[in-house]
């Protein structure tokens, strides 16, 4: 019974030189993957400093750091980014919760999915930049506006998959379901809702990416605050540092978002390993 | 428990007709504004006389052509370098992260930089259309080049095929699936991207413009016949790729 102590003593060694080398090779790509960007950041500096490049087409990276700087300190990157967040929290938990219920209802109910499935589908072939400047004539352009677009942006993903979720349901999990006499509360709770977890998850990344999307839209068409405003505003004023820290902004919280909410997603894919 | 395709089928026309009748109903019996919502046949009838006057063509062919000039700019140059990141790990590891970094800033957040850069002329809004098409197709290539079967390119080695053949014979044709799902993304996106840059950009003809310049003018009629428009042409572009993808990928299955 020794030989199997070594057995596991050996790969141990040999895990610390495996390590050591994925470190090695993941510095080494990090600093690679940096040699693209440095190079443009020279190159751009080197640009705007020999005046090749005019400030109005492409500011030296120093004003857009300095506008950043100054942006922060005033509060006023703080500001619009909380007010963009706000309707997109607004948008969001308003679209993603009708989807769940929609969504549901319709994985549960054969009935519920075939009144409703044609039309939904009708309307969710217009897409989301089609649906704002209808909307802005019924809605005007205040925050009821911003919220039902994100909202609808949120809805359509999330209630797809939710009621491809259900439906998507092994059979024999219903049937052991139908032989231990399940009520109908204890189907909803200890079959339909830890199975159909993941795919709707997946939905409600997909429809916070939409919202993120939706809300950037909106706000370049009709907006007097947030991150979109901003690049509306620079625009108009031909400010290209702010611009690009708005843009930098935007492409910042959407990683965020979509990074965090990813995180959860391989979590709960585990949780449904484990539960098969 | 299986329900007939009729039962089916009248289940799903209640709500559209019920919707319709509603519609009717308001717009006929005044409950509604029918500045709001104007009633059905002023929405046909002003779509027969922009057919009649050759203006709703007009704008569509605009549209349509600027969508696939710069789907066909924006696809081609994401296809080579997707196919550059997917053969070269060297490529993928100095490119990819500026690449991954700059994808994840919403497409339409370009739109007031690249008009700067470029005005308010054609080329801005094609420049804007080809860089929604671009994205798709270099992240679908790569995967599709990357995963082409190690075995394969050993089979490939051993018959010492030439770097032309190699590509042609091995990474291209297991890359085609990819290919395809991306070259369909990008047609969507490239089609909402479209309608976009007429938005921001409402120069010229386009259905973007048709639909603000309804909107401007406060006509309903005009605004509902456009994003009407716009969702039948992208499920029809959409449907035309997904065929075209079908029959091209049809030898894998044979």
């Amino acid at each position: 019974m020794t030989a199997p102590v070594t057995a596991i003593a050996w790969p141990a060694r040999g895990l610390a030189a495996s390590l050591h080398r994925r470190v090695h090779r993941h510095l080494a790509s990090i600093a690679l993957g940096l040699v693209v960007p440095l190079g443009l950041l020279v190159a751009w500096a080197a640009a705007a400093a020999s005046g090749w490049l005019p400030e109005q087409i492409l500011p030296a990276p120093r004003i857009v750091a300095e506008t950043l700087v100054e942006m922060v300190r005033s509060g006023e990157l703080a500001q619009h980014a909380g007010i963009s967040g706000l309707r997109v929290l607004a948008g969001f938990s308003l679209g993603a919760g009708l989807g769940l219920l929609l969504g549901a209802a319709m994985g549960l109910s054969r009935r519920v999915e075939d009144t409703v499935q044609p039309l939904f589908t009708a309307l969710a072939q217009v897409p989301t930049l089609g649906w704002i400047p209808l909307l802005m004539l019924f809605l005007g352009i205040g925050e009821t506006l911003k919220i039902v677009v994100i909202a609808k942006a949120a809805l359509v993903p999330v209630t797809l998959n939710t009621a491809s979720g259900i439906r998507a349901i092994p059979e024999g999990y219903r049937e052991v379901a139908r032989a231990y006499r399940f009520t109908r509360v204890q189907t909803l709770r200890r079959l339909i809702l830890p199975a159909s977890v993941p795919p709707v998850f997946t939905g409600i990344r997909y429809g916070l990416t939409k919202a993120w999307t939706a809300l950037v839209a909106v706000e370049l068409l009709a907006s007097a605050e947030g991150l979109g405003y901003l690049l509306v505003w620079g625009r108009q004023m031909f400010w290209l540092d702010t611009m690009i820290v708005a843009m930098a902004l935007i492409g910042l919280v959407g990683v965020a978002m979509d990074a965090g909410l990813a995180r959860i997603e391989a979590r709960l894919q585990l949780w449904r390993i484990d539960a098969r | 428990m299986t329900t007939s395709s009729v039962t089916r089928l009248r289940r799903g026309l209640v709500l559209p007709l019920l919707l319709l009748v509603a519609w009717e109903a308001s717009s006929r019996t005044g409950l509604v504004d029918p500045r709001f919502l104007p009633p059905l046949e002023a929405i046909l009838s002003t779509a027969l006389t922009e057919i009649r006057s050759g203006g709703l063509v007009r704008h569509l062919a605009a549209s349509l052509a600027r969508d696939l000039l710069g789907f066909a700019i924006g696809a081609s140059a994401g296809a080579a370098f997707g196919a550059l990141l997917g053969l070269s790990p060297l490529a993928a590891r100095l490119f990819g992260p500026t690449f991954h970094a700059v994808k994840q800033i919403a497409v339409l957040a370009w739109i007031p930089i690249i008009s700067i850069w470029f005005g308010f002329a054609e080329s801005a809004k094609v420049v804007f259309i080809a860089l929604a098409a671009f994205v798709p197709v270099v992240v679908n290539t790569k995967e599709g080049v990357a995963s082409a079967s190690p075995q394969l390119v050993e089979v490939g080695r051993a018959l010492r095929f030439s770097r032309r053949q190699m590509l042609l014979r091995v990474f291209l044709p297991s890359a085609l699936p990819s290919i395809a799902t991306g070259l369909q993304l990008a047609l969507i996106y490239s089609w909402l991207a479209t309608v976009g840059a007429e938005y921001f950009m409402a120069v010229g003809p386009g259905i973007g413009g048709l639909i603000i310049a309804g909107r401007e003018r406060f006509q309903m009629d005009l605004v509902m016949l456009g994003v009407v428009i716009l969702g039948l042409v992208g499920f029809l572009l959409n449907a035309t790729a997904a065929s075209l993808a079908a029959r091209a990928l049809r030898w894998r299955t044979a």
